[in-house]
């Protein structure tokens, strides 16, 4: 618009969008390791950082540095990347059911993981040797398969698979009722119910490399799709006349997305609202082509993770909201501007 | 030879769409495919732009089987327009047409002048280089429609199938769309319920009843009053225009 006599060469202008990107999580990540009941400047947690790095060597408070190492900035990494890889699973699921109301759990998955939550904590299915998270994800991918089988089987176009989905979602839900009410005492279901609502309460550095690892590669194995999620704007039979493998790409971004969700799920419970909103409010600034799309939901759902969580922190004092809660309590007016606005300038 | 199909039987279930279809597509002529709701016009679309396997029977494009050709070759030489394409992404119409390119760019490759020179020409003979901009939602009919066109073209098809594209169109956009795919160089079939334009417009026709072919031939050959009243269930008169020289239908009351 500007520069329309000699436009920046593309890189330039990716390249400055990147570093501006990681620049702005990075701020939000240092604004949620400073607060809490020890409060710790900005200054403070970028030089802890710099010094681990080798960049710098400031002489640190030893309580701010064991807290920043051990405690917070793990957690508010790990919120960047789950906000970024249910967004961008979002966007995925929206543009391949191409259905504005899908979202990363759309599929089943937060149901099969509540059950299989449940089934290690309450019914102590093998709880001895496997953990609440690990319990979580094979319940997550039963749910997904069973999803999978439903929709191949019938030959299902994107409506069946959103059907077998809420099929799929109905069954796990009401099997998680099923257990809580019959065998839970209220202790038990309370835990449950919170995990359901997400928490980055018990994330460390290990929760940190395999959510890093498993989003990082997610993201970059859709951007390599991101052609195709184009090509499906018109549906399946579109894509196809276009050249894509329609059922080879439908199932390579189906098991990416479910792997990407499912490790976020069973790693910090299921956050709502962002995997739903973040795409559509990303898509009204960026428009709906996908090699945009999907990294400016990556970014803004980091960002908008970080802030939920610094809020379900500050919100209430002394006392820690579910994050889940804060998603929609915060996101719903947010979104509305968004909506608002755009709605009148197109 | 361009498209040709022999045998051709396709069933959904156990009910027979199309029975025993052989015809063959000349090349840069433009082939009308006409017949009541339900005789199979759509189905025989899709079949050709390798959408769907027949049962049995062969379709080959330039003697080769269609399906022995991979998804990607077959839509860098087939373009395909559908009758209900619809989205409800707002995409802007030269992000539609881009998508034309897509068979013939592999997963990174970038983009290229001749990928640029494409569209451009695309647009152009689309009549849709001023809606370059538009986004989707804001288009009519027609120009969804001329768009749609447009992204066909952008694939540089040899055969280009088009399924009722007039539909819904305005008389002046109807016979803008039919001139647009006459003048082409490339083969083109062309579904279409409109008996006047297709005889006016096609340089062959082709009529299907209940999934197999009734008539076939010129515009003159085929239309006559007994295809009339027996494919079409219409009582009419049929003489050569003195305006086209074409055959022209005469709907009695």
């Amino acid at each position: 618009m500007t520069a329309s006599h000699r436009p920046l060469p593309q890189a330039v202008v990716f390249g400055a969008l990147l570093l501006a990107s990681l620049a702005a999580i990075g701020f939000v990540v240092g604004v949620s390791v400073g607060i809490g009941d020890l409060p710790i400047p900005l200054a403070t947690t970028f030089a802890a950082v710099t010094n681990r790095l080798g960049w710098t060597s400031v002489e640190l408070n030893r309580i701010h540095e064991t807290v920043i190492w051990d405690y917070r900035l793990s957690r508010a990494l790990v919120a960047a990347f789950c906000g970024a890889g249910l967004a961008l699973s979002g966007a995925i699921m929206q543009s391949l059911l191409r259905n504005p109301l899908a979202e990363p759990y759309v599929l089943g998955i937060s149901a099969g993981a509540s059950t299989g939550a449940v089934a290690i904590v309450i019914l102590g299915v093998g709880s001895a040797a496997v953990s609440l998270s690990a319990g979580a994800f094979a319940g997550a991918f039963a749910a997904f398969f069973f999803v999978a089988l439903l929709s191949n089987g019938t030959r299902g176009g994107a409506d069946r698979t959103v059907l077998a989905g809420v099929a799929a979602s109905q069954l796990f839900n009401a099997a998680t009722s099923y257990v809580v009410t019959t065998s839970g005492n209220a202790q038990q279901a309370r835990d449950v119910m919170f995990w359901l609502l997400g928490s980055f309460g018990g994330v460390r550095w290990p929760e940190f490399m395999l959510v890093s690892v498993i989003v990082g590669l997610g993201l970059v194995a859709c951007l390599a799709y991101t052609r195709v999620l184009d090509a499906f704007a018109f549906g399946d039979e579109a894509a196809a006349s276009l050249g894509v493998d329609v059922g080879r790409a439908r199932i390579v971004l189906f098991a990416l997305t479910a792997m990407m969700t499912a490790t976020i799920v069973s790693m910090v419970g299921s956050i709502g609202f962002v995997g739903l909103v973040v795409p559509h409010a990303a898509r009204f600034v960026v428009g709906p082509l996908h090699s945009r799309l999907l990294p400016a939901c990556a970014v803004v759902g980091a960002i908008f993770m970080v802030l939920a969580d610094i809020a379900s922190r500050a919100l209430v004092p002394q006392q820690i909201l579910p994050v889940g809660v804060v998603t929609a309590l915060v996101g719903v007016p947010f979104f509305s501007v968004i909506l608002y606005r755009f709605q009148r300038a197109s | 030879m361009s498209i040709r199909t022999q045998d051709l039987v396709w069933k959904i279930g156990k009910k027979t769409i199309l029975d025993r279809v052989s015809f063959e597509a000349r090349p840069g002529r433009m082939l009308g495919l006409l017949g009541p709701n339900g005789s199979g016009k759509t189905s025989l679309l899709r079949l050709l732009a390798g959408l769907k396997r027949p049962h049995s029977g062969e379709i080959t494009l330039d003697g080769k089987d269609i399906g022995s050709i991979g998804r990607r070759k077959i839509a860098q030489r087939v373009a395909f327009v559908e009758q209900h394409a619809t989205t409800n992404a707002n995409l802007r119409v030269v992000d539609v047409v881009k998508l034309g390119r897509s068979p013939h760019r592999s997963m990174f490759s970038g983009w290229t002048l001749a990928d640029d020179r494409a569209v451009e020409q695309a647009l152009e003979c689309a009549g849709m280089i001023d809606k370059r901009n538009a986004p989707w939602q804001s288009l009519s009919g027609g120009e969804k429609q001329r768009a749609h066109i447009a992204r066909a073209l952008a694939q540089s098809p040899k055969e280009l199938i088009l399924d009722e594209p007039t539909n819904h169109l305005d008389i002046q956009h109807q016979i803008s769309l039919m001139r647009l795919v006459a003048d082409l160089p490339i083969t083109s079939i062309i579904a279409l319920h409109d008996l006047n334009h297709a005889a006016m417009f096609c340089d062959e026709l082709i009529v299907m009843q209940r999934g197999r072919i009734v008539a076939s031939g010129t515009p003159d050959e085929v239309m006559t009053e007994t295809v009339l009243r027996d494919v079409f269930a219409v009582d009419a008169r049929v003489e050569t225009s003195p305006h086209h020289a074409r055959p022209h239908i005469h709907y009695l009351p």
